[in-house]
């Protein structure tokens, strides 16, 4: 009885990975048999051979490092822009009507419109894509922590004036813990933009990451790289998507809606 | 913890509000003595919450003012605490911390002290979240009563609660209130809840207050006992009963 139980999980845990799996079977063995060509698409095991070939002369470790080192830099540098406005606008409305404006304009520019204004500006050094993402990023974590802290109930801090919190009890003790389901849901899709910004401004203007990693190997034809480096992307996404999970878990634990994720 | 400790005196004089054109209270007079038990009932809207908050400090007057022991009012107090219709609890802090919210030092001890007075110390590691709405509020009442205020506003705090729940509420409320001898002050809709619990029962019409009905029976209170139900009935009626002129054109209404 147990024993058809512990199979019954087995094959419950297995089942969302067998489409995967069976997908790349069959790409294996098309390309195997020449049906797709390498040149359009290498086969799976020549990009995990290109991935540990890659991963022992270094150069992969460096490409990611360079590139996760970008993203994280960008996603704090607009990161704190966005939460400092977000919470000056929405603590005080004469902030919200000095700069709200402004910024909902700006917001509406799609930014990696600007990639050509930026590489006048910046060439294509470190400084252009550190200024895309942070634009990127700057964002979805204003608009959230914005209205993260609009959306506090009026209530709860009239109940904390009443019980003699002073103003920095107030920010500490309800203000902050109240809007940071809300900031969190920026950070969220802020980890998203970061990447999809690094992406496109790799690709276009770079000297190393992964971007040029796998706009180099184009010149080259080497779609091994390529669909190497798609598949960092995805794996570097995920990693984003699982910190901020972590940090749901340890600070939303108080809420039902975030217990069990 | 000090249970002799006095509630403060309460005088309401000629204390007027109006937002914008309305006029929520008109030149209003009221006096409570140090531990008296108040209730105000009234339709909604009569200005029975607005003069909770003036109370409060969470208003200020348009004319006339509040006078907490002699000493005019003019911002919150903290000897004078609020209990709201909705709990009002931080969600994201223990019950514990809840209580102990904005209190100095060793808060830990009394805000376990207060958990035990309204019966939930065992719940004191929990999140609100999981709590019933009955048990929210006593954590709100612990709240309330930690600071060991002398004059505990009570806007409505049972209203969301279940009729059982309410009874329940009505005692505890009652016993805390005769141990530790602060002066409350409850706003409600529901007469019952006002005639077991107060020592007088203001009933406020239009800003006005036009009843002001001791309620001199022994305590804890019969809800079944003649005088009970006579006092309440009383105030019900006062309540229900319009004004005139408006019964008047209604009938002459129907005649036409």
């Amino acid at each position: 009885m147990s024993n058809k139980l512990l199979k019954n999980q087995l094959v419950k845990q297995a089942l969302p990975w067998s489409v995967p799996v069976a997908i790349l079977v069959i790409w294996e063995l098309l390309s195997l048999t020449g049906i797709i060509s390498t040149r359009i698409l290498p086969a799976p095991s020549s990009v995990i051979a290109t991935a540990i070939k890659l991963t022992l002369s270094g150069e992969l470790l460096r490409h990611i490092a360079i590139s996760s080192g970008r993203a994280i830099t960008g996603f704090i540098i607009g990161g704190s822009i966005g939460l400092i406005f977000g919470f000056l606008n929405g603590i005080y409305p004469l902030a919200e009507t000095l700069f709200d404006t402004s910024i909902q304009m700006i917001r509406n520019i799609p930014h990696l419109a600007l990639i050509p204004l930026v590489i006048l500006w910046f060439g294509i050094g470190d400084e252009a894509r550190l200024f895309l993402v942070s634009l990127g990023v700057f964002f979805p974590i204003y608009v959230n922590t914005f209205y993260g802290i609009r959306n506090i109930d009026r209530g709860l801090i009239e109940m904390g004036q009443v019980y003699g919190l002073s103003s920095r009890e107030l920010l500490l003790e309800i203000i902050i813990p109240g809007a940071l389901a809300s900031i969190l849901i920026g950070v969220r899709y802020a980890l998203g933009i970061m990447w999809v910004t690094l992406i496109v401004a790799e690709t276009i203007a770079a000297d190393s990451g992964i971007g040029y990693m796998a706009m180099n190997a184009r010149e080259f034809i080497q779609t091994d790289i390529i669909v190497l480096a798609i598949i960092l992307y995805a794996l570097l996404g995920k990693l984003a998507d699982i910190f901020t999970r972590a940090l749901e878990g340890r600070w939303m634990a108080w809420n039902p809606n975030y217990r069990g994720v | 913890m000090s249970p002799n400790k006095q509630g403060t005196h309460l005088r309401v004089w000629d204390l007027t509000k109006t937002f914008g054109s309305k006029t929520v209270l008109r030149s209003m007079n009221l006096e409570a003595a140090p531990g008296e038990f108040i209730a105000i009932v009234g339709r909604s809207g009569c200005g029975k919450s607005t003069l909770l908050r003036l109370v409060a400090g969470l208003e200020t007057p348009t004319e006339g003012g509040v006078l907490l022991n002699f000493e005019p009012l003019h911002r919150l107090n903290n000897f004078v605490k609020v209990m709201f219709q909705d709990s009002r609890l931080l969600e994201w802090k223990r019950v514990l911390e809840n209580v102990g919210l904005g209190l100095k030092g060793d808060w830990r001890s009394k805000a376990t002290w207060a958990l035990e007075q309204v019966g939930l110390q065992e719940r004191a590691s929990e999140w609100p979240g999981i709590l019933s709405g009955g048990q929210r509020q006593r954590v709100a009442l612990a709240r309330a009563l930690v600071s060991e205020p002398s004059l505990l506003l009570l806007d409505e705090p049972l209203g969301a609660l279940d009729a059982l729940t309410r009874i329940e509420m009505h005692r505890l409320i009652e016993t805390l209130w005769q141990e530790q001898g602060f002066t409350a002050l409850l706003v409600t809709h529901d007469v019952e809840e006002a005639v077991v619990l107060a020592d007088r029962v203001v009933l406020i019409e239009a800003g006005q207050i036009v009843l002001d009905e001791p309620v001199n029976l022994p305590r804890p209170r019969d809800r079944a006992n003649p005088q009970f139900v006579e006092i309440k009935e009383r105030v019900i009626n006062r309540v229900l009963r319009r004004p005139d002129h408006q019964d008047s054109s209604r009938v002459a209404n129907l005649k036409r």
